[in-house]
């Protein structure tokens, strides 16, 4: 661990100009899965568990985030990429503050806003009442809601197709709910945003509009994070990257250095 | 760029101190409750249209939508009616007992449903809970929300109903808004506290069926109270007084049936007292038992 060997309380701070908005130190997360109906699950199993009071076979630990820390600064935008299961995902929710990490701890300048493909809104309503819920579940005032509703459903584009924002969001193709999402998200200033895998969905003309929002909010002071498979936007909107493997951090640098080791390494 | 992998090297400081000093906080921190309590009054704006919202989608592939919810109080009452008034003929002992049948059928539902319902306010949000940060206990206030507003449609059919059965209107019905007051408060504390409950263990949705059922069977709904006394050891009898919907429920009583006056389990000043120190207790215990466990909600 680098930071234990440096001196505490080492003089002043070199003001480099840069104000840390994310601090991640020495982070390990662990999470429990129900891995479901896999064995073990008959009644008899069952009830032999709770006479032996042993725990039940079917949660098992994943240790998915193994030690990671490293400062993130006003401004900027990193991209996390890895293999499938590398942690990716499990390291944006400990730093959104909903996964609790096990040891270390993450600190963070003001509430991280986690965005999703996966985290759905309330499906049986309209995508209208959708963008209100969601942004009052944001904090914002109901005039200020009732000003930038409009405003969100035109950038998303659902409308574009017919009147979509009027029927439940069940009814919408996940690339128009990943919109909608995304742009209930993005309408609110956050200091941190973290976004995953958002910007893979939608079409060519929404990736153009969503990586100019990631921009404008890079721009207002925010620190953006983005999960994606996809290097090429990675390269397009961020200019420093993080690579973890086996929920290990393995680099940490500029966008180009790190994503051409990572493809070469394929 | 330098490698910034190590925390501001200039500085030489740890990250935890690095950290403090540019004010940033632990992510996901629970704040202290008097601040919890601030937080969650600023959200007044998104439970109150969640909850309508939730009203709006619960009924809409219906054809009759929203008459559903005159219909389902009126069918659950006429149900206990043929069951309990004609064929097990409980009416013979209670004056009027179609009105004292629906006064308790309804306002035991709205516990009912508040529990019920409160066990799966945080498995059934997930999604909202994995993707915005708010306080969690907006949900299941959200929830009872919801079931007041059912309520207040049944209070209308119930107020047609004692009525119709001939029951006169007394300045007495004005009692029926404090005593509502109180349950709903009851209400919230109780649907954080099964909220809670839910988060952890997925089981207790299996289970409510029978506990409810238990309850209501214990809530003096569908037989003359004057049985409790009667028909069990005075110590169950005096513990059974305090089972919160039974106090309820003869509060709603006392409020609107001149016929049920004499036949109370107790008196009106004590029922008074019992539900206020239900709703304190309640509200309070499960606003703290709930706020306990803020962190641990996004995990499912």
């Amino acid at each position: 661990m680098a930071e234990q060997t440096l001196p505490l309380n080492a003089g002043p701070v070199v003001d480099s100009g840069r104000v840390p908005t994310v601090v991640v130190d020495d982070v390990h997360v662990i999470y429990r899965i129900h891995k479901g109906a896999s064995g073990g699950t008959t009644a008899v199993s069952a009830l032999k568990r709770i006479v032996s009071r042993t725990k039940a076979p079917n949660i098992r630990e994943v240790h998915a985030v193994k030690g990671v820390s490293f400062t993130a600064y006003e401004g900027e935008a990193i991209g996390l990429i890895g293999s499938n299961g590398s942690g990716k995902s499990t390291l944006l929710r400990a730093i959104a503050g909903l996964l609790p990490p096990a040891r270390g701890a993450v600190y963070t300048q003001g509430q991280p806003s986690l965005l999703g493909v996966n985290a759905a809104l309330l499906n049986d309503l309209s995508g209208e009442r959708n963008v209100v819920l969601g942004c009052l579940a944001m904090g914002m005032h109901p005039d200020e809601v009732k000003r930038i509703a409009p405003e969100i459903i035109e950038f998303s584009g659902i409308n574009e197709r017919g009147d979509f924002a009027s029927l439940p969001m069940r009814t919408y193709s996940s690339g128009m709910g990943a919109r909608l999402r995304f742009a209930i998200s993005s309408a609110k200033k956050h200091d941190v945003l973290l976004i995953d895998e958002a910007l893979a969905t939608g079409d060519r003309k929404f990736r153009v509009r969503s990586e100019q929002r990631v921009r404008e909010l890079r721009d207002s002071a925010g620190t953006v994070f983005l999960v994606s498979h996809s290097i090429g936007s990675i390269r397009d909107t961020c200019e420093r990257t993080i690579w973890l493997e086996s929920g290990v951090l393995k680099m940490d640098g500029p966008t180009k250095e790190v994503c051409d080791a990572y493809e070469n390494q394929k | 760029m330098a490698n910034t992998a190590v925390a501001d090297p200039e500085s030489g400081l740890t990250r935890a101190q690095l950290a403090q000093r540019y004010g940033l906080r632990v992510a996901g921190e629970r704040p202290a409750l008097g601040e919890y309590a601030r937080r969650l009054w600023a959200y007044r704006h998104f439970m109150t249209a969640y909850s309508r919202a939730k009203v709006a989608s619960s009924l809409s592939n219906t054809q009759l939508g929203q008459l559903w919810q005159v219909l389902t109080p009126l069918t659950n009452a006429a149900v206990y009616f043929l069951i309990f008034g004609l064929i097990l003929a409980q009416s013979r002992s209670v004056p009027n007992f179609i009105a004292y049948l629906c006064t308790g059928v309804f306002v035991f539902i709205f516990t009912q449903t508040a529990a019920t319902n409160g066990v799966s306010a945080i498995t059934g949000n997930l999604g909202l809970i994995r993707a915005l940060q708010f306080p969690r206990a907006a949900l299941p206030i959200t929830v009872t929300l919801v079931q007041l507003q059912q309520l207040l449609m049944s209070m209308v059919v119930l107020a047609a109903i004692v009525l119709i059965t001939g029951e006169p209107i007394t300045l007495r019905w004005v009692l029926i808004v404090p005593m509502l007051l109180l349950q709903t408060i009851f209400n919230v504390g109780l649907s954080m506290v099964m909220a809670r409950l839910g988060s952890k263990a997925a089981d207790l949705k299996q289970v409510m069926p029978f506990v409810m059922r238990t309850w209501l069977y214990a809530s003096g709904v569908l037989y003359p109270v004057a049985l409790i006394r009667e028909h069990l050891p005075s110590w169950a009898a005096n513990i059974l007084e305090w089972n919160p919907p039974l106090v309820f429920i003869e509060l709603a009583r006392y409020a609107l049936l001149e016929s049920h006056q004499a036949n109370l389990i107790s008196s009106p000043l004590k029922l008074w007292a019992m539900g206020l120190l239900w709703a304190i207790v309640m509200g309070v215990g499960g606003f703290v038992y709930f706020w306990r466990g803020e962190k641990e909600y996004g995990r499912g």
